[in-house]
């Protein structure tokens, strides 16, 4: 026993320098996560999707804050669902680590029933409510308060081939008969949109809904309703995937492919998020010209459409150690100069009417007027902290469309909606 | 820990009726009595802290499983019996899981039992460059399974892997059962070498002797696989179904990286984080983690009491 002490106690200087240099590499990254990071300026932590140009207005609000906050962004995964399990694990454990967070326009319910969340109030829930749209604004509510900033919103739009189709159609039934002519004359005819069984079939299955004047939920979200109008939905659904003028992977198709197929010219039209306009500029500079934009259509002729709104809400960690300055970082993240930055410079449809207006606008956002009016009067998905179970279900029976039987469908959406409000729905 | 469970079960083993007759239900001495009261005593930190790290947390996912407890709906938690129990035996989810799982378990330990023992023949039998053909044997068992599944994912992916172009057209991934496949395949690969490892201690049991005596009478190849080798290596066996059994019927990270539970290939642990973590929803989500707890003991239960595995230690005295 004695040789090996003497060792370690003739090393111990160095192992002592060793460990302190290890102690000091350890505390160093676990220090700059702490709050008050360098000479007492709180650090408020945004937990945000990726966005390439936000670390600008980042600094445009640090700047701004003079000293009374830092802001530091820490990008959440790419993925929808990765991001929101990072959030949920964290505020599960109360973790004092996060203070802004940026949440999916359909998470904010959860989170505020969860108690994750702070409300908005006073001063600063009158200045988020000043000038905001309304559809966004409604998005950031639970029980009648306010839990979020929509820092930005977004819509998707019926894009179609002028050179095919001299007038964008105003209902579905117009579109698949003009689709089905241009199939008999051998030209290109395809309805190109979202139908795998994912989130992107619940967005196309809501805007179907709501068009119709149907409710899936009662109005304070507790109660699965699916009245005739969501039967009338579901019936245009099944019409649209069964009249043989959707492209073959109708049923496995997301965002992207959607993107690439019209811009390979296959389709006609294509109901899809404004993102598709640059990438078809950038890839295909002729097709794009051939290009024209309209309000996505609705069931009925004469009754203008109700579409989907997506975005993102700003929220206050209920676990921050600084919520006022937390609440003062989000208010600047999402003020009108830096809705219109990102706007311009990362395309985030903005929430706030006036940017619209902007003359710098005008080149970035062609179809700003007709996104206008779709946020106008939007449809927003079911509000319920149970959403994330219920869009879960819903794309499953949704799925695959063709296979649909209205009333059948709709009866069993109701019962799998009442068990995801109760708690009882199992996920698959 | 080991002497631990060594005197455990050579206490039990005293009590087998094929012992008793020798050694007798005589009282215990006070050496005996003083020698059994000091193990207890040694054993009590490590029994408590079992308690701490596996008890407590078992117990408390069974409370949990008996209450609405979502927490998205905080308010509304409040006990419900075994209300879980039934909504969760009576979803379809539930059962397509379970049957998945049951699949993968079978077919993967099966199949890496064939392949085990074949490559626990070659570790044991080889002469030249033992160290190298032992240590190449284990690297699928040394590589993290995500990373491996990663790579497996990649290279079944139509445009990034070398797989997907060579084995079909499509993408493999996107349909069940090539996806159950390519899931079972990846499983095999990555612990195939931990089944040859515990054989490979089971083959090391088997006295030269022994086959050499049989070898002197006539037997072939296969008869001392099957008569000399297969008896001896018995418990080793046993334990590497029973070891290989537990882990494949929880399996997870493959599934979660491959499929992330896409196409019905979700196992039962993907079916309980999808509704613990996804769905926020502890109720439903403990009382699968306690449904599989159980399944997991009754796999357990049936290897020790019906096919009579034992602890590896204890074997040796039962063949002496």
């Amino acid at each position: 026993m004695n040789e090996p002490d003497e060792a370690v106690r003739r090393r111990r200087p160095r192992v002592r320098a060793v460990a302190a240099a290890a102690a000091v590499a350890l505390a160093a990254p676990l220090a700059a996560c702490g709050s008050g990071g360098d000479g007492g300026t709180p650090t408020i932590n945004l937990y945000y999707p990726p966005e390439q140009n936000l670390q600008k207005v980042v600094d445009t609000c640090n700047t701004a804050a003079g000293g009374r906050y830092k802001i530091v962004y820490r990008v959440l995964p790419r993925q929808a669902d990765d991001q929101r399990v990072q959030l949920v694990r964290r505020l599960a454990a109360e973790d004092s680590g996060m203070d802004v967070l940026g949440l999916d326009v359909t998470w904010t319910q959860e989170f505020a029933s969860a108690d994750w969340i702070l409300e908005w109030t006073g001063q600063d829930k009158a200045e988020v409510e000043q000038g905001t749209l309304a559809g966004p604004l409604e998005t950031a509510r639970y029980q009648g308060r306010l839990y979020g900033a929509p820092k930005n919103t977004n819509v998707q739009l019926l894009w179609y081939r002028k050179d095919l189709v001299p007038e964008p159609p105003k209902s579905w039934d117009q579109m698949i008969s003009a689709a089905q002519e241009l199939k008999r004359q051998g030209k290109p005819y395809q309805i190109l949109t979202m139908g795998a069984q994912y989130e992107g079939l619940v967005v196309l299955y809501n805007t179907l809904a709501e068009s119709a004047g149907g409710r899936i939920l009662s109005d304070d979200g507790g109660k699965a309703v699916m009245d005739e109008g969501t039967v009338r939905a579901l019936e245009q659904l099944r019409k649209l995937a069964t009249s043989g003028v959707t492209s073959p992977s109708f049923s496995n198709a997301t965002e992207d492919p959607v993107r690439l197929e019209f811009q390979s010219g296959a389709g006609a039209f294509q109901v899809n998020w404004p993102f598709v306009y640059p990438a078809m500029q950038e890839a295909n500079p002729d097709l794009a010209k051939q290009v024209a934009w309209a309000r996505v259509p609705g069931i009925d002729e004469n009754t203008p459409s109700k579409v989907t709104i997506g975005g993102v809400n700003l929220a206050v960690s209920a676990y921050s150690k600084h919520p006022e300055l937390s609440f003062a970082a989000a208010k600047c993240l999402r003020d009108e100069q830096n809705q219109k930055f990102s706007a311009i410079n990362d395309g985030v449809p903005p929430t706030i009417e006036k940017v619209y207006a902007d003359p710098e606008m005008a080149e970035a956002y062609p179809m700003r007027d007709t996104i206008v009016e779709e946020l106008k009067e939007p449809a927003v998905r079911p509000l319920t902290p149970a959403y994330q179970s219920i869009s879960t279900v819903m794309s499953a029976v949704l799925s695959p469309p063709s296979q649909i039987r209205p009333q059948q469908t709709a009866d069993e959406l109701r019962e799998a909606i009442a068990d995801a409000l109760e708690s009882k729905g199992v996920l698959p | 820990m080991s002497e631990q469970t060594a005197t455990r079960s050579t206490g039990r083993h005293a009590a087998v009726p094929a012992q008793r007759s020798g050694r007798g239900r005589a009282p215990l001495s006070e050496n005996k009595k003083s020698e059994r009261r000091l193990g207890w005593l040694l054993c009590a930190p490590a029994a408590l802290v079992m308690l701490a790290v596996t008890a407590y947390p078992i117990i408390y996912s069974v409370w949990l499983s008996l209450q609405r407890f979502d927490l998205r709906f905080p308010d509304e938690r409040r006990f419900v019996g075994l209300e879980n129990y039934v909504t969760v035996l009576t979803n379809e989810f539930w059962w397509t899981a379970f049957g998945v799982t049951a699949l993968i378990t079978v077919v993967t330990v099966a199949v890496e039992l064939v392949l085990g023992m074949g490559l626990a023949l070659i570790m044991h039998r080889t002469l030249v460059g033992r160290g190298v053909v032992r240590t190449a044997a284990l690297i699928p068992y040394g590589i993290v399974t995500v990373v491996a599944a990663f790579s497996w994912r990649y290279a079944w992916t139509p445009g990034t892997g070398y797989l997907a172009n060579l084995f079909s057209d499509g993408a493999p991934l996107t349909e069940r059962a090539s996806s159950l496949a390519i899931i079972m395949l990846a499983e095999i690969w990555k612990t195939t070498p931990f089944m040859a490892l515990l054989l490979m201690a089971g083959l090391a049991l088997v006295p030269e002797d022994l086959l050499k005596a049989a070898s002197t009478d006539g037997a072939t190849a296969w008869q001392r696989f099957t008569k000399v080798m297969l008896p001896v290596m018995k418990p080793a066996i046993l334990v590497a179904l029973l070891f290989r059994t537990l882990d494949a019927f929880r399996v997870f990270d493959n599934i979660f990286v491959l499929t992330a539970g896409g196409n019905e290939t979700s196992s039962v642990s993907m079916l309980a984080y999808n509704n613990l973590i996804r769905g926020l929803n502890l109720g439903i989500g403990s009382t699968m983690s306690v449904l599989i707890f159980i399944a997991v003991a009754i796999i357990a239960f049936v290897f020790v009491k019906l096919f009579g595995t034992a602890a590896p230690g204890s074997s040796d005295d039962e063949r002496r």
